[in-house]
């Protein structure tokens, strides 16, 4: 166990070194200035500029630098946002993202398992087309198609909740159940399977015979081993979550982390970008990486050799 | 027992031979792989319904342009902003061409003189919305199949020289995917796509830079398990090259996996297309695709809802399609399941 977690960091830390390099190379290629209102400025003033943030230095000693940087967790200054630091800047957002996240993945985990449940004890019924329908649906309508839709239904139209913007919880409702589709239809979908399948297993079989009642086998039996390989869909369902927060927080301007990264794109902002991008690829090469090692720890059976996408 | 069997006449008895050579007899007709995998999905109503679906799509994405003599890209300002209207369907009271006008209900085709007929209306700017919205659905899906194709040949090529030659090549190999598995797509897209001049080749490239990885790995999978197996054992022994082994014996064996995998890799590079239009990355305007509709018909969400509403149906059908059939055709092709 302890060599494949060593060796999972490792390989880890070779991805988030091949991100970091490969945001910066693109950085430097990208076109455009960085500067907010570059063209205002006299070349002398930009020269200013640009040697304060020594951007005049040749690349390998951008590079140094900038890898010692994000080592020690700085990810610059925001050439947009009167020097903020872009730390501080994704820490401020990411309380919103943070919600918004927290509240689509419970949510959305725990539908989706009632709705996988009732399939599977109610298989080739009504029920069961009932959530295949709705997990089919979930997977396949993009979330800002879902999110454009609920809000024109529950804000433009009833006029019941927010139509944007951060006010308070009630402005999370709408963001949150668009982005719940997706753990919703894979949650579903997942304990679906896994429960078919542990129901026609041989334990299952002798809690019938020795006259356990439907309620027991159920939750006790069934439910319960079906529900630990459920984990292993966090590292897809965290992606999902993160792409559609991109669109969703657009669609209802929370001031949240995707949001802000959205706008730093069209503004050039090198600094929000680069910062952002490690601060996404770190959070989910780390969810991957715990859950890989959350289910070799609780299902010892797993073969350590192959980690799981 | 023995009483009554005496009791019985002879001639109610006949010997009949058997004749050993029908004891090896296939009573049923041979069926190649592919044959008998569409026994199977045929039976698969969700799957049928959205290869009906699908082809309609394609059809119209194809034909839908020349079907009206509105250009897609054609911007005409005196008739921007118009709410669908189909002949014959007026009485109905829908597709009548009725729209507001402020806070007002008016017939905006009269109020504006406009001769013409637009069935899906017109945008901010008069562009025919029927027209643009099957144009977009074909680019659309030139742009996931070609990025589809690309995942399969680069995947199948990398996977398959990993998985069959083994030994230090797959080593390095691996461990060289192992580092890019890591890296989110997502984020590679975007950033892809930001040093590239925008455009269908960019996205393309964006969408299959990390895309590849998932199907080499399958068919890495795939060749391990079946190189080991008598038959290409036989193969080796009767001289086959190596090109040859590949091409001809693990190929066709992997293909079902191949192509179910593409049908699950074509909505994604559709979503993702959808997705870097919506934020503002996509393709450029007058060029329409999916995500460029959804995210024009988003700005004018309050006012007029059809300029949304079409593009977004289309590209939740295509989504809905495309996951049927390649759940339809995982069922259909897993020899396991084989009745």
């Amino acid at each position: 166990m302890a060599k494949y977690i060593t060796k999972r960091v490792i390989y880890m830390f070779l991805s988030l070194f091949l991100i970091a390099s490969f945001t910066f190379v693109l950085m430097k290629l990208l076109p455009g200035s960085p500067l907010a209102s570059a063209a205002k400025l006299s070349i002398e003033e930009r020269e200013v500029v640009y040697e304060k943030y020594g951007l005049n230095d040749p690349i390998p000693v951008q590079y140094a630098r900038y890898m010692g940087n994000l080592a020690k967790g700085d990810f610059g200054v925001s050439f947009q946002y009167k020097n903020a630091d872009v730390t501080t800047l994704i820490v401020k957002k990411l309380k919103y993202s943070a919600i918004l996240g927290a509240q689509a993945l419970i949510f959305g985990t725990l539908i989706g398992i009632i709705l996988g449940m009732i399939a599977a004890l109610k298989q080739n019924t009504v029920w069961d087309y009932g959530s295949t329908i709705i997990a089919i649906l979930g997977i396949s309508i993009p979330s800002f198609v879902f999110a454009v839709l609920l809000q024109y239904v529950f804000s433009v139209w009833l006029g019941w909740l927010p139509v944007g913007l951060w006010e308070g919880w009630k402005s999370s409702i709408l963001p949150s159940i668009a982005l719940a589709m997706g753990p919703i239809a894979i949650a579903a979908r997942f304990i679906r399977t896994e429960m078919i399948e542990v129901l026609s297993s041989d334990y299952i079989l002798l809690a019938k015979a020795k006259g356990a009642n439907w309620f027991e086998i159920a939750f006790k039996h069934a439910f319960r081993n079906a529900l630990i390989p459920l984990i292993t869909v966090l590292g897809p369902v965290a992606a999902g979550l993160l792409t559609g927060s991109l669109v969703v927080e657009q669609i209802f301007a929370i001031p949240g982390i995707g949001e802000q990264f959205v706008k730093s794109i069209s503004s050039n902002d090198f600094a929000v970008i680069m910062g952002t991008t490690m601060f996404f690829s770190v959070f989910l090469i780390v969810i991957i990486l715990i859950v890989d090692i959350l289910y070799g720890v609780i299902d010892p059976r797993i073969r350590l050799s192959g980690g799981s996408k | 027992m023995t009483t009554n069997m005496k009791k019985l006449p002879k001639d109610s008895f006949e010997r009949i031979t058997i004749d050993s050579s029908h004891a090896e007899r296939i009573s049923k007709p041979s069926l190649s792989f592919w044959q008998d995998a569409w026994l199977r999905i045929r039976k698969n109503k969700a799957a049928i319904v959205s290869m009906f679906i699908l082809v309609f799509i394609v059809f119209m994405a194809f034909v839908g342009p020349f079907m009206v003599e509105h250009d897609p890209e054609d911007v005409k300002v005196a008739h921007a902003s118009l709410p669908p209207k189909i002949p014959g369907l007026e009485k109905l009271g829908i597709f009548d061409g009725v729209g507001k006008l402020g806070s007002k209900t008016v017939n905006l085709y009269e109020l504006k003189k406009v001769e013409v007929n637009y069935w899906f209306g017109t945008d901010s700017l008069g562009r025919d919305l029927f027209s643009r919205l099957w144009k977009g659905t074909q680019i659309s899906l030139i742009i996931a199949f070609v990025a589809a194709v690309i995942d399969v040949v680069i995947g199948v090529i990398y996977g398959g020289i990993s998985g069959y030659y083994g030994g230090r090549t797959d080593d390095v190999m691996q461990r060289i995917v192992e580092v890019l598995i890591g890296v989110p797509t997502l984020v590679i897209v975007i950033l892809m796509i930001m040093i590239m001049k925008p455009g269908i080749w960019s996205i393309i490239i964006a969408i299959s830079i990390t895309g590849w990885i998932g199907m080499s790995r399958i068919v890495r999978g795939q060749v391990l398990k079946y190189k080991t197996q008598e038959f290409v054992l036989a193969a080796k022994t009767l001289g086959a090259s190596d090109t040859r082994i590949i091409s001809k014996h693990l190929l066709p064996n992997i293909m079902a996996i191949i192509v179910i995998n593409m049908m699950f890799t074509i909505p994604t590079a559709i979503f993702f297309e959808a997705f870097l239009s919506f934020i503002g990355l996509g393709l450029q305007a007058p060029k329409a695709s999916l995500g460029t509709l959804i995210n024009d018909g988003y700005k004018f969400i309050e006012y007029q809802p059809h300029i949304l509403f079409f593009p977004a149906a289309i590209i939740s059908l295509l989504m809905i399609a495309f996951n049927l059939i390649g759940d339809g055709l995982r069922d259909a092709l897993d020899p396991k399941m084989k009745d």
